[in-house]
């Protein structure tokens, strides 16, 4: 593979950083105006968080991801990015989980807006994980449409920097390979990053995926990219991708467009207990419900937006009741939402197999599994008629 | 001669009678009998014998259920064209509800304990005209249990919008 | 502050707009219908179909079609059900009092596409309130279209909604309007029964038909099985959806419909484009 020289190319750019001279990215970054966040760990889970200096990272930690279970565990390298998916994703800093939209107050013409949406800070993200910059991207979708703008996304993600990190080992739960979201880090990214290890050295290859992040790699001390350290990183992603917890089964949107009156739902139903927790960990899910209040005094009103969930019996909720009302409906919407109505709605997936439904699951309800179920169903249901057993 | 043969005329045109052929139309035009009812009048009341059925040639009749203490309630009205009265179907032959005028009526009764007792000699003829009075049933059923859903009714409590 | 993008035309789309009540009057028990102008700036234009989102300060929004005139934009139509708390808060205001306005959201009822064709309105309780911007269209081009029905289906004759004007276009002598309710005293001398016997015996020619159906779900889905007995085909039987709305703008998620946001998507259907989700339980 062919390494242009950093000082023609503003894309193209590859160097190697030490581990010693990693910090001065994050330093640059703040330099920048950028509030830096990135992995920390915290409460026993590596957890996104601002990142003043590389000691707050989650150096030296791994975890084991299974469904319904997440733990850390020590590493004896000291690998930055040693780790899977964080508990929570990206999202909450590009579609927070609340927002005030305005503010009003009551008048005789009935009301004026005083306070509009806020500023949206500039962020630096450390450490987004190829199906996580997918996921932006897929949001990307859902807030920018024919009919619509999504002023507060729109704003952070004008404002974010994005650095991400392919991964050195596929996690338990993870899927992104058969989801087409990784491992390699795919475009969108500002700077991306392979931590190599091979051979007792502890380098980063850095590249740049845009002007903006060359500039910040040209204010890095470092070496430009050898051909060894590409071929490094190439086989480091190629083993992580051969190395997946989980693949999700093959023409999946279809099958679950056909899948809308199975009985299966009432066997997964048996198990969710719509806690909705998926839909908080996952990268891509966005809905969200309008709050509307107002002071004592009922002269000045807010108007809020929070994160919703499509498990909860409210969200459906009209003419006295909701429409989705027993759990197998709304874990129907869920997955169905995710894997297939996306594509129609979008022209993506809305899914990138981060693993983080399965991992955050109380009860460990694997969507790969339950398609695969859908799946086994229908073969059956095919091929069942004349007798002969159904096909794998 | 030629008031029978216009109502078999009629009668060949009505949905319900028209699988019969020439004998058994004849036989119920010999059943049938034109009927004029004044506004407020009964064609048949509720506990009645279900002695006889109607086809509506013009006018309507109001279908009401008595409940004491309060006005009856109209729970279907019937027009020209339509089929009132299949309790003579089957045992125990008694009206259910009232049918009463609301506009001037005019209607072609038919003997239903004639046609019944036919149907038992002639089951031919008995078939067909059961499968056409299922499907009238199966409408009024259809019919009824849409009202029962009271579709335009208030929502259920604890609306939220 | 930050400049809002949105909805492509400047205005930050969550924002309402104040509205003044100018006129308010009580249809039915429990249904009223307010005209509103806004306290400053253009009225908007509209499509019949479409929906605004009403906002009463402090309590909350709800969706509600657009139930007036669109060649009268001056004076914007709402009628309006008092089910819950934000609608039984604006059934409390008075002439004079300010609601905010988003809007306007959502599919048109395609009235053009029936230039030529028979006209049936089938509406069923507050449904009719939707449907009526078509009713004002038929009439105010007349001649565009051939035959006019209106076929209206209320729970008891106190419940009909609009009646006197349902009683003046039934006074056309261009238009045809018949009325059913589902139980009545003896003092009403009307239809009883369901509204698909009315489509059972209106006159209209199916082949060439449009049909624009408007109620509770259960009665769109016998209305239209009716239709299609009649002959009328699916994709010229339309429909107007309804599911939980926060945002109409097609970002909080609450409407989603299979693979379509009511509020962008709909709220009116071609049947045809929804019939395998109309019998999916709970979709």
């Amino acid at each position: 593979m062919p390494h242009p020289d950093p000082s023609i190319a503003d894309t193209g750019v590859r160097v190697m950083v030490s581990r010693a001279d990693f910090p001065a990215l994050i330093a640059v970054l703040r330099d920048e105006g950028h509030r830096v966040i990135g992995p920390t760990v915290r409460d026993g889970a590596v957890v996104l968080d601002d990142v003043a200096g590389v000691d707050v990272l989650a150096a030296g930690w791994g975890d084991e991801q299974e469904g319904g279970r997440y733990r850390l565990v020590r590493r004896d390298d000291g690998a930055l990015f040693g780790h899977g998916a964080p508990a929570q994703s990206w999202k909450r800093f590009l579609h927070p989980p609340r927002v005030r939209l305005w503010r009003a107050e009551g008048n005789r013409d009935g009301f004026t807006v005083t306070d509009g949406a806020e500023e949206s800070p500039r962020q630096a993200f450390i450490g987004v994980r190829a199906c996580e910059l997918m996921a932006i991207r897929i949001q990307d979708k859902v807030f920018h449409t024919p009919t619509a703008t999504d002023p507060v996304y729109a704003g952070r993600r004008r404002g974010a920097f994005i650095v991400a990190v392919a991964c050195g080992q596929a996690g338990g739960t993870c899927f992104c390979a058969s989801m087409g979201a990784g491992p390699a880090v795919g475009p969108g990214h500002d700077i991306a990053v392979t931590e190599l290890m091979d051979g007792g050295r502890h380098d980063f290859l850095m590249e740049a995926g845009s002007d903006r992040g060359a500039e910040v790699l040209r204010r890095l001390p470092g070496r430009p990219a050898a051909e060894a350290d590409l071929a490094a990183a190439a086989n480091l992603v190629r083993r992580t991708a051969e190395a997946m917890g989980r693949t999700m089964e093959a023409d999946h949107a279809a099958l679950l467009r056909e899948s809308l009156r199975s009985p299966h739902w009432e066997r997964v139903a048996q198990r969710c207990l719509g806690c909705g927790n998926c839909t908080m960990v996952c990268p891509t899910c966005f809905c969200t419900t309008v709050e509307d209040t107002t002071d004592l005094g009922g002269t000045s009103a807010e108007r809020w937006r929070l994160w919703d969930s499509c498990f909860t019996l409210e969200f459906s909720y009209i003419h006295g009741g909701p429409v989705r009302r027993q759990t197998a409906s709304r874990y129907r919407q869920w997955i169905t939402h995710k894997l297939s109505t996306w594509h129609e709605q979008f022209g993506t997936s809305g899914c990138v197999g981060c693993g983080r439904c399965i991992t955050w699951c109380p009860v460990g309800i694997d969507i790969t599994e339950e398609t695969r179920a859908l799946g086994l169903e229908r073969r059956a249901e095919q091929g069942g008629g004349d007798g002969s057993g159904g096909g794998a | 001669m030629g008031q029978v043969e216009g109502l078999e005329k009629f009668l060949k045109e009505q949905p319900v009678f028209q699988d019969l052929d020439a004998d058994s139309l004849a036989f119920v035009a010999g059943c049938a009998m034109n009927r004029r009812y004044e506004v407020g009048e009964y064609l048949f009341e509720e506990g009645d014998d279900a002695a006889l059925f109607f086809l509506l040639r013009h006018g309507t009749v109001a279908v009401e259920a008595r409940v004491p203490g309060r006005q009856p309630i109209v729970i279907q009205t019937l027009h020209e064209g339509d089929v009132l009265g299949w309790s003579w179907l089957a045992p125990p032959h008694r009206c259910t509800f009232d049918a009463r005028a609301t506009t001037l009526v005019r209607a072609l009764s038919i003997d239903a304990v004639c046609l019944r007792n036919k149907c038992e000699q002639n089951h031919e003829l008995g078939y067909r005209i059961f499968v056409r009075f299922a499907g009238i049933m199966a409408d009024l059923l259809h019919s009824a249990r849409m009202q029962m859903l009271d579709v335009y009714g208030p929502p259920q409590q604890g609306a939220r919008q | 502050m930050e400049a809002a993008p949105d909805r492509h035309d400047g205005t930050d789309p969550m924002m309402p707009r104040p509205y003044r009540i100018t006129t308010r009057r009580r249809d039915l028990a429990d249904t009223f219908t307010m005209t509103l102008e806004p306290v400053e700036g253009e009225p908007m234009r509209f499509r019949p179909g479409q929906f605004n989102m009403l906002y009463v300060f402090g309590v909350g929004e709800v969706p509600v079609s657009i139930s007036g005139d669109r060649d009268d934009p001056r004076h914007l139509v709402h009628t309006v059900r008092a089910v819950g708390s934000v609608t039984s808060a604006m059934a409390a205001l008075t002439p004079g009092a300010v609601i905010g306005v988003r809007g306007p959201f959502g599919t048109a009822w395609p009235v053009d596409e029936a230039h030529g064709s028979d006209v049936v309105v089938v509406a069923g309780g507050v449904g009719l309130a939707p449907l009526r911007p078509v009713i004002y269209e038929t009439i105010a081009r007349r001649q565009k279209f051939g035959r006019v029905v209106i076929l209206y289906g209320a729970r008891t004759p106190a419940d009909i909604l609009f009646e006197r004007e349902l009683r003046d276009w039934r006074g056309r002598f261009d238009m045809s309007v018949h009325v059913t309710v589902d139980r009545a005293g003896p003092g009403w001398s009307g239809h009883v029964g369901v509204v698909t016997r009315l489509i059972e015996r209106a006159v209209f020619e199916p082949d060439s038909a449009m049909a624009f159906v408007c109620g509770p779900e259960i009665m769109m889905d016998f209305a239209t099985r009716s239709l299609e007995a009649r002959g009328v085909t699916q994709d010229r039987i339309h429909v107007s959806m309804e599911r939980n709305m926060k945002c109409a703008i097609g970002f909080c998620g609450h409407c989603q419909y299979g693979g379509d946001f009511i509020c962008r998507d709909g709220a009116v259907f071609p049947y045809s484009a929804i019939r395998d989700r109309f019998h999916v339980r709970e979709l």
